[in-house]
């Protein structure tokens, strides 16, 4: 990136919160990372006027005078990429927390840079290109086993490319040479990379594969693609951080990234606490050792804040490039969006709705737009996704407003959360006639491959239900549940079961918490089997009470606390009851 | 960071004079955010800090009244590069104004540190997860929406709602596990009116916390920028007392409104462009500088936990600062207003109340098994119940099947025996067991939330021959 340049020196000329202005910068490049004043605050050209240079500051500018210095460093705001990203906690600018908790104390202080990956620690570098070889950006270099279930691939940077001069195996920091190509050209296992450009690409391919949440009401209504890109919008108080979470735990993905931007410090807290000890259902290790935490909670710097979203989405682009499905949480995208905002009005900038800059579509496009299902550059041809779910919320709760809207015109899929749902406890409070998938009709095939043919027929039947449900719910409002059908009390009595027996789901259970696709159909199945019995019995007379007073009723609504080992053992069971008890039913009726 | 010995310069070039702002020529050399004391032609000294420098002029926001100040003898001296509060564990039982001063009559505080008031942000990984449940005594929120040491859980209240008494009932009653009351209460009054300053000081001196309390007063009558400061220094109070010292402290801030709204204030002096309602868009990140220094921290055994209480204009929980207030904190408590009329105390209305951080305090270990399961049970009856309420209002109670009816029934045991309770400090234990028995109504194939094992210990139902539960 730097071409041979000295450091451009400047003066601050103003100073107004964040944001700062200096003068005798001219040559500093549009988003350059400089340093601000004697404290070496760090900070990002956002705005170049002749020879002076607006800056948006990372850190707390309290005490900086005018006239202190401002240096620049050449370079635009980077990651550093490379072994050792899993399993640690980044600021927005990838700073690492607990090593800057070792520097700072347990208070972030001002003017401290901690290098993002570890200098110290030793890899084992397994070559995979010999003297003589060709590679290109995205080739794999070598091999470094990171964790006991986890290989990093490294890659050659997406923009060098050469003949291989010498290979270095084994122990390695990441800062020492691995490969040097012909050219003079040294590569280490760690390299940097721009956040705010997306990382080179073959190709974009399709999503045909399904992200599995383990949630029943995602999985099975609004499902999602590898490489998607959903809007999670919800007030406050209606799930968002704890869906999030829930994703970050049972999704199938190989890497999570969660980007926990501009918000609450007790909830990181927790993050970072239950991470740990959780196992990873996939590997048998922690959780953790799969997952980045990018953290920049709402009392650390705003301008930390906006970039803590690339700093999130760039890491998870590396990922996919090794050929990985990455799943990646944002919480919240608001916070991002107001971060962009109150910056814009610090520039003076002409607003655009309720305040917000005009380029925040634009933003919100070119961030999402990074999702996708890749075939990665390199010569194997593998193929990576990232999936983003970006939790948004909008003030008051009200869907109409800019960052909400911006949102849903680029994103593949909308889990609305609802804060009625919410007041009654039903979690995840996803409003189902809200919230769409756009992917669902790509995914049938999936689904019938993997779960099974029945699948989609259950789905409709499911959201005929709940469609009817909505309807019969106006009725009833208006005249009483006494004057509809008793084929339409049937369907109110069902969809009352799928609501709180299937589509609720208790993160703080620890059999309910996560569902397969396997149980999720078994347990749809049971249901509207119940119910397709019931309408048949009640059109050959049997007596609605007598059919709301079966016993069998209480099982089915409990399915979801049957543990996934002794599910399909209870299926079967429940099944025979459930002819049975119809039978029966009808026996008695027949005697009558 | 070393400090070096300032020089006192006066800066005498103020140009000009606009509601809470002050505007200096040649002064490119104060600090951002400096601290400044300003003298004028009349009245006694005031204090200021710098929001704004450049090269040509300085923006000084007054926290006192700008009245009698002129242009021409106006002069600005730096006091210091930062707001700072010297504090000390001799501010325990000590009142000040809303700037940190001394107005008890008793004389300076010496001071064992000086921090700057804005403080720094606690590293994420430092901090510890909060876990340990506060015995408040009150059903709604214990059984319901539990407080947790190092929370932050405001009271969403509503002009003529009794916020300031459950304040005062949660001050009195609060106790962690087993133990008797250990806390210090910070408490920092943000423009609110003599009668109210005056009934919390006669709670505290009844219940005898006074020794135990911190107050920062800044009353209705007092300068309106001056409220910008006081959160800040009863927050570094806090943490001092808090993170330094080992405290448990609880923080009371009442009212966030006007904090609020002295912020717009200053940003409409300042000529900034407004976000929702006038009030400045940055006002998300100003409120989280002050909830988020609530918290525990690894390896310290003090902690901060936060109690602010802001009124929303007209009941409105959607507007600006009650909505970015709920952003931030970990849940929040909502008084209503239907249920203060129907005479229900404390009215706090729980379906719209949450608190985000319950689970970790509660169940197996904390307080009882069966605290989540039966909370969620009784949130969704009662949900139920309203629902059915609204119904009753269209069609007519002869309508409703004999189910409904049990929920209607539910709805009023839920508010006349769990909810109301009229000053009485109940224990968690008797808080569980009042909501199971008010659940008894409920048939037992209802109660989807709780898992068998529980029903068949905690709930009996009480059937047509009246066998009744274990805790009727």
């Amino acid at each position: 990136m730097a071409k041979d340049r000295t450091n451009i020196t400047g003066m601050i000329s103003r100073i107004a919160g964040p944001t700062v202005v200096a003068r005798d910068m001219l040559g500093a490049l549009m988003f350059e990372v400089v340093r601000v004043g004697h404290a070496g605050l760090m900070g990002e050209v956002i705005r170049l006027d002749a020879d002076t240079a607006f800056i948006q500051v990372y850190e707390d500018t309290a005490g900086v005078c005018v006239g202190e210095p401002v240096v620049g460093t050449g370079r635009l705001l980077e990651m550093t990429l490379g072994p050792g990203l899993l399993g640690h906690v980044f600021d927005g600018v990838q700073r690492p927390l607990r090593q800057l908790q070792q520097a700072s104390g347990d208070f972030v202080d001002r003017g401290i840079s901690v290098p993002a990956l570890s200098p110290d620690q030793r890899w084992t570098f397994e070559p995979q290109v010999k003297v003589g070889d060709t590679v290109r950006g995205g080739d794999v270099l070598g091999l470094v086993p990171e964790t006991q279930a986890f290989v990093h691939k490294v890659l050659c940077p997406p923009d060098r490319q050469g003949v291989v001069a010498e290979v270095f195996a084994g122990e390695k920091t990441v800062a020492e040479v691995v490969v040097r190509l012909e050219d003079g050209t040294a590569l280490t296992m760690a390299h940097q990379w721009p956040a705010k450009i997306a990382r080179p690409v073959t190709k974009k391919v399709g999503c045909t594969e399904a992200f599995v949440t383990g949630q029943r009401v995602l999985d099975c209504l609004f499902p999602v693609a590898l490489g998607g890109a959903v809007a999670l919008p919800g007030g406050f108080g209606t799930g968002k951080t704890v869906l999030e979470q829930s994703l970050a735990k049972f999704s199938t993905a190989d890497v999570i990234v969660y980007v926990g931007c501009g918000e609450r410090g007790n909830e990181m807290a927790d993050v970072l606490s239950e991470f740990p000890e959780l196992i990873d259902p996939r590997t048998g290790g922690a959780l953790m050792d799969r997952t980045v935490l990018v953290v920049n909670t709402s009392n650390m710097p705003v301008a930390a804040r906006e970039a803590s979203v690339y700093a999130g989405v760039t890491i998870a682009e590396y990922f996919r490039d090794q050929g990985l499905s990455v799943a990646m949480m944002v919480d919240s995208t608001s916070r991002w969006a107001e971060a962009l905002r109150e910056i814009s009005s610090r520039l003076e900038e002409m607003p655009g709705e309720e305040g917000y800059p005009t380029y925040l579509a634009s933003r919100l496009a070119a961030f999402y737009e990074r999702a996708g299902r890749t075939q990665c550059l390199g010569q194997d041809n593998r193929t990576g996704s990232v999936s983003i779910v970006g939790a948004v919320s909008p003030p008051g709760g009200d869907f109409s407003e800019p960052v909400t809207q911006s949102t849903l015109r680029v994103t593949g899929a909308v889990w609305a959360l609802d804060s009625s749902l919410a007041h009654r406890r039903h979690y995840p409070a996803v409003n189902w006639h809200r919230s769409y998938t756009l992917y669902d009709q790509t995914l049938e095939p999936w689904f019938a491959r993997h779960v099974g043919p029945q699948w989609s027929g259950l789905r409709k039947q499911l959201m005929t239900i709940l469609e009817k449900d909505a309807e019969l719910q106006q009725i009833v409002q208006l005249v009483g549940p006494d004057a509809l059908q008793i084929q339409d009390r049937m369907t109110l009595e069902t969809s009352r079961m799928l609501r709180d027996g299937f589509l609720q789901q208790n993160a703080m259970s620890d059999v309910d918490a996560s569902c397969s696709l396997p149980k999720q159909m078994g347990m749809l199945e049971l249901m509207l089997g119940f119910h397709e019995r019931a309408a048949q019995a009640l059109s050959q007379d049997v007596l609605f009470e007598r059919i709301l007073a079966m016993p069998v009723r209480e099982s089915l609504s409990r399915l979801k606390e049957v543990p996934e080992d002794a599910f399909s053992a209870a299926q079967s069971d429940l099944s025979r009851e459930l002819t049975e008890a119809f039978a029966n039913l009808q026996k008695k009726e027949a005697h009558t | 960071m070393s400090r070096q010995p300032l020089i006192k310069k006066e800066y005498r070039g103020t140009t000009r004079l606009a509601g809470p702002l002050l505007f200096v020529e040649n002064a490119a050399d104060l600090p951002y955010g400096g601290m400044v004391t300003i003298t004028g032609a009349q009245g006694a000294d005031r204090h200021g800090q710098v929001i704004e420098v450049s090269e040509e002029v300085a923006v000084i926001q007054v926290l006192e009244q700008t009245m009698g100040l002129d242009l021409k003898t106006t002069a600005v001296i730096l006091e210091d590069r930062e707001a700072m509060l010297g504090v000390s564990e001799d501010m325990i039982g000590r009142v000040f104004n809303g700037m940190g001063r001394p107005i008890d009559g008793q004389g300076p505080v010496v001071p064992m540190a000086k921090l700057p008031v804005s403080g720094m942000p606690i590293n994420p990984a430092s901090r510890e997860r909060p876990s340990d449940f506060i015995q408040t005594g009150v059903s709604a929120i214990d059984g319901f929406n539990t407080l947790v040491r190092g929370q932050k859980l405001p009271i969403f209240s509503g002009a003529g709602l009794p916020a300031n008494e459950i304040a005062a009932q949660i001050l009195r009653q609060a106790r962690t596990t087993g133990e008797q009351s250990r806390f210090v209460v910070v408490f920092a009054t943000i423009g609110i009116t003599q009668r109210e300053v005056s009934f919390f000081m006669e709670q505290f001196e009844q219940s005898g916390a006074l020794s135990r309390t911190v107050t920062f007063l800044n009353q209705a009558d007092d300068p309106t920028i001056e409220r910008l400061l006081t959160p800040r220094c009863a927050l570094t109070t806090a943490e001092y007392l808090g993170f330094t010292l080992g405290y448990d402290v609880l923080v009371l801030m009442t009212d966030v409104t006007s904090y609020c709204e002295a912020l717009r204030e200053v940003a409409t002096a300042r000529e900034e462009i407004p976000g929702r309602r006038g009030y400045p868009g940055y006002m998300y990140t100003d409120l989280a500088m002050l909830y988020e220094r609530a918290g525990c921290i690894k390896g310290r055994t003090g902690s901060v936990t936060m109690l602010p209480i802001l009124t929303m204009p007209d009941d409105d929980i959607t507007h600006p600062i009650p909505d970015l207030t709920g952003y931030i904190t970990e849940g929040q408590i909502v008084l209503s207003r239907p249920l203060h009329r129907l005479g229900i105390d404390p009215p706090i209305d729980v379906l719209r109340s949450l608190s985000r951080l319950m689970n970790n305090g509660i169940g197996e270990g904390h307080t009882r098994e069966d605290h989540r399961a039966l909370a969620n049970q009784l949130y969704a009856c009662y949900a139920e119940g309203q629902d059915i309420r609204r119904l009753v209002a269209i069609i007519g109670e002869e309508a409703l099947s004999a189910l409904d009816r049990k929920y209607l029934q539910f709805a009023d045991r839920f508010e006349k025996q769990i909810l109301h309770q009229a000053g009485e400090n109940r224990s968690m234990e008797q808080t569980l067991n009042i909501g199971w028995q008010a659940l008894s109504v409920i048939p037992r194939a209802e109660l989807g939330r709780i898992n068998k094992d529980l029903i068949s210990r905690y709930f009996c139902e009480i059937m047509e021959d009246g066998i009744k539960t274990p805790f009727c």
